[in-house]
């Protein structure tokens, strides 16, 4: 057993050189053929098949599944792409288990729903190893569109415009595409630099720019791409994260898990980055997850994840739950957190409150935990950052502080659409849902700028 | 405990389970390894005439085609009788009947269609001790181009003619086994009927293709780029073998004639059935290619399992069973009437019983009952066609059942009759009408 284990603090390097790779390696490896096609078998190739219900891109799950059945993988890719050209990312990390597979009858009928996440990378892989392109894009329009933000929601709707002929330009503010395919999910869960090798395929069909290093509200404005663009889709995601509203946040150690989970996702050499031995990670979502189940992966030796409400109000799923017990994380309830522990400035633990349901409202109940801690990982949401807008000049109507749109993702603002994270919707903040909201957006701006289907 | 012993034209064996002749008891090497497995008979591959024996081709024999996970359903083969020596197999023959006595051992034999032929290798065979021979009028491939196998079981009179040969040169049972590639499979059984044989055994294999190679346009198996027809076998031939048997054991020129069912036998289940229609005993061969010898052991404890639950003693009781309920489509009762119901508890909203009676039926099944997801069967529209229970993925979760004398069916607006009637009399039958003038 490496020592390095039981050093105290935040230290790089707790593990042999060579657990990284293993610990960081796909949670779900690929099907092989054979495993692929005694999967496929098992689908029923339902009648309005609940799990293409219940795929927010709609994707006909049954189709792909037959076409790889079938010896047609390339068939199936284009199935899945049709409706979802991050198909790819999404069979790594959509929580299959709360969508199609949730509603797969064999989940009904044995508790075994078919792999639909796993079929659906089998196939998209094969079409991206073997570099097949679908699309082709109609002949130019001489539209001009600007994409704020290359996340999923951005690249599904400049994937979609460009098809239809228009030029796109996409603006981000970070040194690389992707969004959170990129800079958040678990590293364990989009191996090989994925994301970046799915940005390449899905703009590989041509008519796409995209400017690196470009923040709305500071780099450009929105009131001047209005102006110099036939429309402009807003899809930057959430920039903020939410406060602990506890004392002594602010103390050293005390971290956003959004962004440790970027610089795991960026970083080189794992064993450079320094985790602590003991890690409380603050949240019930998958990000309090991603970041505890990575803790765990780098080293620490304890990590708890501590929740203010009980086990059912978990937006992390039940398989991301116990994926994170298996893995030796202590999942806790009913904690909330009230100060942070630190000495010279540095974190050495968390105070938290017991806390309670009483006539529908959660409450303190006076009662007090300290756990120590070398690090604190805050994952209790995200929220939209509005300061980018500002520059605009034009007032965009925001809902519950995300921009507020209309089923067709049309902002108050004319020329201006939105989707994904950053805008209002009912739909719950996945990277599936991101690409369905650009994907229409996209559709609806192509609508705008035709008529009868003609630029 | 039910008693499974079988005696089939006099020739014994523990239990109605044989081998058929084929690849499986191609020597002695596999035939003992099939009855230390626990197989009940065998009936050796073919034996051709003396001298240098058949080739077979060297590259695949076979092709298949399959169900869901890669299950086989459907097997060809090319293979011909046997390409070993006459003598060898005739001694291995002899040695393993001799170590072996409890167990049925039958010669399947294939000689020119020339009495001299027959004449000749019958002594020899005799010799053996073995307990009977089947006649090979069935292979559809290689032999039948050389004037045997098919080509002889598609032609009444010569099986007459050398079933009457053998009777005539050997005392040992003579079985003859059937091709089912004949429009009419009562024709060549009652013509081995009249040639005096003691038995038929049917089917033999079906000809067939399995695939088109779709890279090289070759049928499959493809040797050298070439494909040649193949005989058909395995789960998918069942039903076709269920009919010709039923067929001949419902024949009155027939009937009382033993029958050795093959075609399709994999489980305890298929062989009950073979009985039930009239067969003896029955013959696999596809289910021990596939899962080898061992199987026969699940068909034993099956088959006198359910033997036991049914309180059938021994397989006398329930041979034939089944076949007066075998009739033709004219004498099927008119007023029976059954609707499919679905169980919702069993239900796992699949909505393949929806979407085939809406796109191929009678529209009869609901897809969404106020908003929600729900399968139903609107009675007034089913016509009791039996589409839906075969499609649904959940055994017995949609069972027909039938409406009581009486009881209205909605969809005709008129209560079910209690009496029986068919085509025959029905009004819309103008030979009916024409007997009723």
């Amino acid at each position: 057993m490496a020592i390095g284990l039981f050093r105290d603090g935040v230290q790089p390097g707790r593990l042999e050189p060579t657990r990284y790779a293993d610990n960081f390696s796909d949670l779900h490896p690929p099907l092989d053929d054979h495993e692929a096609l005694v999967e496929a078998d098992r689908c029923y190739f339902c009648y309005d098949a609940p799990c293409m219900q219940a795929c927010p891109t709609s994707i006909d799950i049954p189709m792909f599944i037959r076409q790889i059945a079938t010896g047609n993988p390339l068939g199936s890719a284009k199935t899945i792409f049709d409706q979802n050209i991050l198909g790819g990312m999404c069979a790594r990390v959509c929580p299959t288990e709360t969508l199609c597979e949730e509603a797969c009858v064999r989940e009904t009928a044995e508790g075994k729903p078919v792999q639909i996440g796993r079929l659906q990378r089998y196939a998209t892989d094969e079409a991206m190893q073997q570099n097949k392109q679908f699309y082709q894009r109609a002949p130019g329009t001489g539209r001009k569109i600007a994409v704020v933000g290359a996340g999923p929601a951005g690249l599904a709707a400049a994937h979609r415009l460009a098809v239809k002929g228009h030029d796109v330009t996409i603006f981000e503010a970070r040194p690389k595409s992707g969004g959170l395919n990129e800079y958040g999910i678990a590293a364990y869960k989009s191996t090989d630099n994925f994301a970046q090798a799915e940005v390449d395929y899905v703009t590989s069909v041509g008519g796409i720019e995209i400017k690196h290093g470009v923040a709305l509200g500071s780099d450009v404005h929105l009131s001047q791409l209005a102006a110099d663009f036939d429309a402009v889709f807003l899809g930057m995601g959430l920039g903020g994260v939410n406060a602990l509203h506890a004392d002594g946040e602010h103390a050293d150690g005390v971290l956003d898990a959004v962004d440790f989970i970027a610089e795991i996702r960026q970083a080189q050499d794992l064993s450079t980055l320094p985790i602590g031995r003991r890690v409380v990670v603050i949240g019930g979502g998958m990000t309090a997850i991603d970041v505890a189940v990575q803790s765990k992966l780098l080293g620490a030796e304890d990590v708890t994840i501590c929740y203010r409400r009980g086990q059912e109000d978990m937006n992390a799923s039940e398989f991301e739950q116990d994926l994170a017990t298996a893995k030796g994380v202590v999942i806790r309830h009913w904690l909330q957190p009230k100060r942070v522990l630190s000495e010279a400035g540095k974190v050495t633990g968390i105070e938290l409150e017991y806390t309670t349901m009483v006539d529908g409202r959660l409450v303190g109940t006076g009662e007090k935990l300290e756990l120590p801690a070398d690090q604190v990982f805050k994952a209790i949401g995200q929220k939209f950052d509005a300061s980018g807008l500002n520059g605009s000049g034009t007032a965009l109507l925001l809902e519950q502080g995300r921009i507020k749109v209309d089923e067709e993702g049309r902002t108050s603002m004319s020329k201006v659409w939105a989707g994904g994270d950053c805008v209002v919707d009912a739909r719950e903040d996945l990277t599936v849902s991101a690409v369905a909201a650009g994907r229409d957006a996209a559709e609806s701006i192509h609508r705008s700028l035709t008529s009868n289907g003609r630029a | 405990m039910a008693d499974i012993r079988n005696n089939f034209v006099g020739i014994k064996s523990p239990n109605p389970f044989w081998l058929a002749s084929a690849p499986p008891t191609d020597k002695a090497y596999n035939v003992i390894r099939a009855f230390q497995a626990g197989w009940g008979g065998v009936v050796w591959k073919t034996l051709g005439e003396e001298g240098p024996p058949v080739v077979n081709v060297n590259g695949p024999r076979y092709g298949a085609i399959w169900g869901a996970d890669r299950r086989l359903l459907g097997l060809n083969n090319i293979e011909l009788i046997t390409d070993r020596q006459l003598q060898l197999n005739l001694q291995e023959i002899k040695q393993v009947k001799k170590d072996w006595p409890d167990r049925a051992l039958v010669a399947s034999i294939m000689v020119p269609c020339v009495e001299e032929s027959w004449k000749a290798i019958l002594p020899a065979v005799e010799e053996t001790e073995c307990d009977g021979i089947e006649l090979n009028f069935g292979c559809p491939h290689g032999m039948s181009e050389r004037g045997m196998g098919a080509a002889v079981g598609q032609v009444p009179e010569y099986i007459e003619m050398v079933a009457r040969w053998c009777k005539q040169y050997t005392r040992m049972p003579v079985i003859v086994k059937l091709t089912p590639n004949i429009t009419d499979i009562r024709y060549p059984a009652r013509a081995a009927k009249r040639g005096g044989a003691d038995a038929v055994s049917l089917i033999n294999t079906i000809s067939s293709i399995t695939s088109v190679n779709l890279d090289t346009f070759s049928p499959e198996p493809s040797i050298d780029g070439k494909g040649s027809h193949g005989g058909y076998c395995g789960p998918a031939v069942k039903p076709i073998a269920l009919n010709m048997v039923a067929e001949i054991a419902r024949d009155p020129e027939t009937a009382g004639l033993p029958i050795s069912g093959i075609g399709g036998v994999t489980t305890w289940r298929d062989a009950a059935e073979f009985i039930a229609l009239g067969a003896g005993n029955v013959q696999v061969c596809t289910a021990a290619m596939t899962y080898g010898f061992k199987i026969v052991q699940e068909m034993i404890a099956g088959l006198e399992n359910w033997m036991d639950e049914k309180g059938h003693r021994t397989l006398d009781d329930i041979t034939g069973r089944a076949t007066p309920n075998v009739t033709d489509w004219q004498y099927l009762n008119l007023n029976y009437v059954a609707k499919a119901r679905i169980n919702q508890d069993a239900c796992i909203k699949c909505g393949r019983c929806h979407i085939a009676c809406e796109d191929t039926s009678h529209q009869a099944i609901t897809s969404s009952v106020n908003g929600v997801r729900h399968f139903e069967v609107m009675e007034d529209e089913c016509v009791g066609c039996n589409l839906c229970v075969n499609v649904c993925p959940v055994e017995n979760c949609i069972s027909m059942v039938p409406l009581a004398a009486g009881e209205l069916d909605q969809r005709t607006g008129r209560p079910v009759s209690p009496e029986y009637a068919n085509w025959t009399t029905h009004p819309n039958n103008p030979m009916a009408r024409q007997a009723a003038e």
